[in-house]
């Protein structure tokens, strides 16, 4: 069974977002940078059915060189191989441009399952999934908090949270599945494996070796583009509510949410 | 040349969603402002009877498409038939709800059109004859201020953030009834199951009021006082990362940068110190309430009113205070 993880190295989320002097980026010093904690859940799934029906699991990505290292990881957690487009035209991307150069990779090599996080938690556009489904033409189904496929029946049945309700589906064999929180506990790497990683192969390629032009990717590429990052608003420490006893705190805030904030 | 503004609707079991007149509401606003017309796309089965009306919150038109294949949300099938209307309509923009469909539905429809996708926007204006959007990212760390370059311009709205007007109930739109179209390739995914769950629990995404508790909850056994609490204030329940990852409240629970983004009127943290992650997740809400022992938590530096006490003294005095008023 062929087997691709899609992955996305993001800030932690214990980072703290500085905007940059050009007002549309981010201060990247002092960041740690991490696997997108969305993206190893589709890791740890492709292992999983790996582990079941023997195959490859390949890990794909697009960025910088720092992203080598979270590819690292996936090989160290077991993926078998890993592909990196790092090539300075895919930088700045959107979602858009993103799935293009994975589908790029993508249709090169043979799969059944591909897996993406449900989104990123940097940008949280939570589209290259859905729309790397559409580019390749395989159906998709997103937020999957279950999955079992059925290699001979050509088929997977997948469980997906919706707002009050759980859906089962089913889908026909190829299909790309988005991973979120509550599918499985990603493993981590052992010491063996983190040896073993260093010798797996990982392949770096430029997007003219996919077959793209470098003005389709990145900023250029790009149909969504930032005109201005703001911090949030802030919000500053507000009062603290007063009584001799927690009873009497109690009833003096269900009066101010009442009377003051007007909010129950 | 696109012109004017497209909303889809989202419908469960026939009826139309919340998100959906908030949707509307912003897209009249929008189509008001660049002197052009609404129209709605509404797909499922044996729908039709709601089109009419939508009149009433400013469509001129409303393209059905009732196909028994459509009863059920999908991915493909949906995004088959929209991108049909998209074609003929030729909108400027098509915006929809961020809802757990919207945006699954969205995200593949922006790669059929070959379009950009503005996801989850808390503002949308029109400035200079575009769409501009207003995003959070990094789970609201930052703000990002969005344009799109293609037709047509797209983007979904996060929920309970755009204000809902009130219907004109007088008037009614256009029913234009359109074919799906549907082939066996739009139907490689079908939903085998609904599984409903208790009935009047509402989501996070969608409550007015959360009630959430963190590590100072101690064990699942006492969230039974954060329920009691949020059943008189008509809310939910969310959960700090720490409780759900000690097992104590299920994933779908979990508020913060790698669970749920909410917006509700009012957060209520019990027990909860307020981690970056945390805070990003929640600080949308409108009005924010943090109950603590420790008067250093970080939370307290979020909140507009704070509590420095016990809460398990507190949460339950605060359930009899609010049933003599609710």
């Amino acid at each position: 069974m062929e087997i691709i993880a899609c992955i996305k190295q993001v800030p932690d989320t214990e980072s703290q977002i500085k905007i940059a002097p050009d007002g549309k980026s981010i201060v990247q010093n002092d960041i740690k940078w991490v696997m997108n904690p969305y993206d190893e859940f589709g890791v740890e799934e492709a292992l999983k059915l790996k582990a079941k029906n023997g195959g490859t699991v390949t890990v794909v990505s697009v960025g910088p060189k720092r992203v080598t290292e979270s590819i690292r990881t996936a090989l160290a957690m077991g993926a078998d191989k890993g592909i990196l487009v790092e090539d300075a035209a895919t930088d700045d991307g959107d979602s858009f441009t993103i799935a293009k150069t994975l589908a790029a990779v993508v249709k090169n090599i043979p799969y059944d399952v591909i897996f993406c996080g449900q989104r990123a938690v940097d940008d949280d556009e939570a589209q290259v999934g859905a729309m790397l489904a559409e580019m390749l033409n395989i159906p998709h189904v997103s937020l999957v908090v279950k999955e079992e496929v059925d290699l001979a029946a050509k088929k997977v049945t997948a469980e997906k949270p919706i707002e009050g309700a759980t859906l089962v589906t089913e889908s026909s064999l190829p299909v790309l599945l988005t991973t979120q929180k509550g599918l499985n506990e990603p493993r981590y790497a052992s010491l063996p494996g983190i040896m073993k990683a260093k010798k797996k192969p990982l392949e770096t390629k430029k997007v003219a070796d996919l077959g793209l032009n470098a003005e389709d990717v990145g900023l250029a590429g790009s149909k969504l583009k930032i005109m201005a990052l703001t911090p949030p608003p802030q919000r500053s420490a507000g009062k603290i509510v007063e009584g001799e006893t927690p009873q009497e705190k109690a009833a003096a805030l269900v009066k101010l949410l009442r009377e003051e904030a007007k909010i129950i | 040349m696109a012109q004017g503004v497209m909303v889809v609707c989202e419908q469960r079991d026939g009826e139309i969603r919340k998100i959906s007149y908030e949707v509307l509401s912003e897209g009249k606003r929008l189509a008001d402002k660049l002197g052009a017309e609404m129209t709605v796309v509404l797909l499922g089965s044996g729908i039709a009877d709601k089109a009419a009306a939508l009149g009433g919150y400013g469509a001129s038109k409303v393209f059905v498409a009732d196909d028994p294949n459509l009863a059920v949300y999908t991915a493909e099938a949906y995004a088959k038939a929209i991108d049909g209307i998209v074609k003929q309509a030729d909108p400027a923009i098509l915006l929809m709800g961020a809802s757990v469909e919207g945006k699954d539905l969205s995200a593949r429809l922006a790669g059929k059109l070959s379009t950009g996708l503005a996801m989850d926007c808390t503002a949308v204006r029109i400035d200079d004859g575009r769409l501009v959007a207003t995003r959070p990212i990094y789970a609201g760390k930052a703000f990002a201020e969005v344009v799109i370059s293609s037709f047509p311009q797209m983007a979904t709205t996060r929920p309970n953030v755009m204000t809902v007007t009130p219907p004109d109930t007088s008037k009614s739109a256009e029913v234009v009834k359109v074919d799906a179209n549907l082939s066996a390739d739009d139907l490689r995914t079908k939903v085998l199951e609904v599984r409903k769950e208790a009935a009047g629990k509402i989501d996070l995404t969608e409550a007015d009021v959360i009630v959430s508790g963190g590590r100072g909850m101690k064990g699942p056994e006492n969230y039974k006082i954060l329920e009691e609490l949020a059943t008189v204030l008509k809310g939910t329940v969310g959960a700090s990362r720490s409780a759900v990852d000690a097992g104590w409240r299920s994933h779908s629970d979990q508020v913060g940068q790698t669970g749920k983004v909410v917006t509700p009127n009012l957060y209520i943290a019990c027990g909860i110190s307020g981690a970056i992650q945390h805070l990003a997740g929640m600080s949308g809400s409108k009005v924010i309430v943090a109950i603590n022992k420790d008067a250093d938590a970080p939370i307290f530096q979020k909140a507009d009113y704070g509590v420095v006490a016990d809460l398990f003294d507190v949460v339950p005095a605060m359930t009899e205070e609010a049933k003599k008023i609710m």
